[in-house]
């Protein structure tokens, strides 16, 4: 891990642990996030992100480990000063039903002791026409650009979104980006969660893969790409089918093997080693090929890869 | 056969969509801890201690004030003629005295005995709306028929003016009453809303200060409080005539005192409460007490006297004996000092404690 000059580190954890019990949450965790960089946490839903953003936002105390942002630690003493520089949008929260848009940033602007004013906030997250309507009137899509407004309103230096735009259409989903576009256009330090591989490529400098509360890749999305770039697909439909488990696995060059019965799929570092022993194989086993489906890895294969396991429902 | 199998196999499964909501509600309801314990055990714990208070005890005597300025002999014979009686309990009082606790609900009865030795008149001042006035006239009337009867005259008078019937007693106290529910459940619900949607854990995230946020509601509450306090007051007045003797300021400081210490009952109950459950069971275990004791429909007197400190000490007693005194007898707030103590001792010592309780999450 390149861990930047720390002069311009804007926050950086080390060894985070967290249990609830007998479950494992944080398994050691630790990375750094440059100032004005948006650094992204991938990957499936229990893989520890929220925990893990939690600890960072100093709503959860860790079992073990250091977090530091600004170069302060979360001590009675600093709490304050941190809060007047950090904006955290939380999953799912609801913002009071009754009260207007302008009245909630208002509300959310008062605790500050600087930040931009409630029209700038507006016109940042696009609410402008919305400002005298009632939260409970507002469409997912504006609440969430409402709760992100309410995250910006101490004009943080640090931004830290839990899951931004899980549960959006995909038009919502690009209103807002483009505001956390403007935040990163501004300077601003971003730290995300995300399930989704066009948030996290689209939106992040660097992307850490989190699997099991543990960082298992981290890279810019460029790069973690390029790293499986000579990776291929294959995806095939057997006639027969049965347990090819342990024979696919066999095969040369051959990983991150899935499927059950008579669809599959694998990853191959080599298709020329690959392919012509599975042909074999099948040749073997008396079994024929319905369909054969080869193409490039992409970051979400480069996931698979890595966790065993898909991202959406894994 | 196959068809019996089939239809028996088809019964088995099916028994309908109400048995299946109904089955539905019970599991729910069963594997709720929560709901359990204030659906079977809180009535119970209730029960025990309403058991406990009025454990095997026959019913507690009227209590009766007699004013004697017969000699001292007769006023002797006259008392201990009484005191034979179980069904009174028997204190000697100057008259005015005496009718001015009857006026407040603490007297049944009050006896005027006057006259000479050998031809004394007795006056019973009683309010006849009251039914324990009735039965501390007959036990009085039995006591001294067996004794003395014969050589007495007696009348009685009824006090029937402004300030010294049932609803001049209950109007006080159902402002207080009103008080105590917005305050405590009214505040509590709200928090618990909050923390339940999760808004509460977004506010933890900015620097505003947890004592803000808790000094708001109880804030909020006290604008509601003018509206509410007035609402009943002229209500009284123009309906059934409530008297309103003592100052309107004295009113006021009695109101917000009181809304400040239900308030912060209201802010200690939701401190970990995150459903309306179970703020509805702590509102209950805060509430029930006070509706019981604290004098709002029927004088606490009542009850045996080693516990009137600890009713006094209540805030829903020191609110309603305080507004009570003032609207009824014109009490200035001076004379109100140990309720507002109370008042403000509870504000305080649950505001602190709910700040130290409190939980965002």
């Amino acid at each position: 891990m390149v861990v930047p000059g720390s002069e311009e580190v804007a926050l950086r954890c080390e060894g985070l642990r967290k249990r609830y019990g007998t479950v494992t949450a944080v398994d050691g965790l630790g990375f750094a996030v440059r100032r004005g960089e948006c650094f992204g946490l991938l990957g499936p839903n229990g893989a520890g992100k929220t925990t893990t953003m939690e600890i960072l936002e100093g709503l959860t105390a860790p079992d073990g480990g250091v977090v530091e942002i600004l170069g302060r630690r979360w001590e009675p003493a600093q709490r304050d000063w941190l809060r007047q520089r950090l904006g955290v949008q939380l999953q799912h929260t609801e913002l009071p039903d009754r009260l207007t848009v302008a009245e909630t940033l208002r509300l959310f602007r008062s605790f500050f002791a600087r930040g931009p004013s409630v029209a700038a906030l507006l016109a940042l997250c696009a609410l402008e026409e919305k400002r005298d309507a009632r939260v409970m009137t507002l469409s997912g899509g504006q609440k969430q650009r409402l709760s992100l407004a309410c995250a910006l309103a101490g004009g943080p230096e640090v931004l830290f979104l839990d899951e931004p735009s899980t549960g959006l259409d995909p038009q919502a989903r690009l209103a807002v980006w483009s505001v956390v576009e403007g935040v990163k256009r501004e300077g601003g330090t971003v730290l995300l969660t995300t399930h989704y591989m066009e948030e996290a490529e689209r939106l992040c400098d660097r992307i850490a893969i989190v699997d099991h509360g543990r960082i298992i890749a981290l890279d810019s999305p460029a790069g973690l790409i390029a790293a499986t770039a000579s990776t291929q697909l294959l995806e095939l439909e057997l006639e027969r089918g049965g347990d090819w488990q342990a024979r696919l696995c066999a095969l040369p060059a051959a990983s991150a093997v899935q499927g059950q019965e008579r669809a599959w799929s694998l990853c191959s570092s080599a298709i020329g080693l690959t392919l012509p022993a599975l042909l074999a194989e099948l040749e073997r086993s008396g079994d024929r090929l319905r369909a054969l489906n080869t193409r490039s890895a992409t970051l979400e294969d480069v996931f698979v890869a890595l966790t065993g396991r898909a991202l959406r429902d894994a | 056969m196959p068809d019996d199998a089939r239809a028996a196999h088809g019964q088995a499964i099916h028994r309908g969509p109400l048995w299946e909501l109904t089955i539905s509600r019970i599991k729910e309801a069963l594997r709720d801890p929560q709901a359990l314990f204030w659906t079977f055990a809180f009535p119970v714990l209730v029960l025990i201690g309403l058991g406990v208070a009025f454990r095997a005890a026959p019913p507690s005597p009227e209590a009766v004030a007699l004013a004697c300025t017969l000699p001292a002999g007769a006023c002797t014979e006259l008392r201990s003629a009484l005191g034979e009686q179980p069904a009174i309990a028997v204190r000697e009082l100057e008259l005015p005295a005496a009718l001015a606790e009857l006026r407040r609900g603490k007297l049944a009865l009050a006896i005027e005995a006057g006259g000479t030795a050998v031809s004394p008149a007795l006056v019973y001042h009683h309010d006849p709306s009251r039914k324990e006035a009735r039965t501390a006239l007959f036990a009085v009337q039995l006591a001294l028929g067996q004794a003395a009867a014969p050589r007495m005259r007696s009348r009685e008078q009824a006090h029937t003016e402004v300030g010294g019937r049932y609803v001049d007693f209950l109007m006080p106290g159902i402002i207080a009453l009103n008080l105590l529910g917005s305050g405590v459940w009214g505040i509590g619900y709200a928090i618990a809303e909050q923390r339940r949607r999760k808004l509460m854990r977004q506010l933890a995230t900015t620097p505003m200060r947890r004592s803000h946020y808790l000094l708001s509601y109880m804030l909020s509450r006290l604008v509601f409080l003018v509206p509410e306090v007035a609402l009943l007051l002229v209500f009284g007045v123009l309906a059934f005539g409530t008297p309103v003797r003592g100052s309107l300021w004295a009113i006021a400081a009695l109101s917000l005192a009181g809304s400040c210490a239900f308030s912060a009952l209201g802010v200690l109950i939701a401190a970990r409460a995150d459903n309306s459950e179970a703020i509805a069971g702590w509102a209950n275990v805060v509430m029930m007490p006070m509706w019981l004791f604290s004098g709002v429909f029927f004088n606490y007197e009542l009850f045996p006297v080693e516990v009137h400190p600890l009713i006094r000490a209540l805030p829903l007693t020191a609110l309603s004996d305080g507004l009570r005194a003032v609207t009824n007898e014109a009490a200035s707030l001076a004379s109100c000092t140990s309720e507002l103590v109370v008042l403000a001792t509870w504000s305080v010592v649950s505001f602190a404690l709910a700040m130290k309780l409190f939980r965002w999450q």
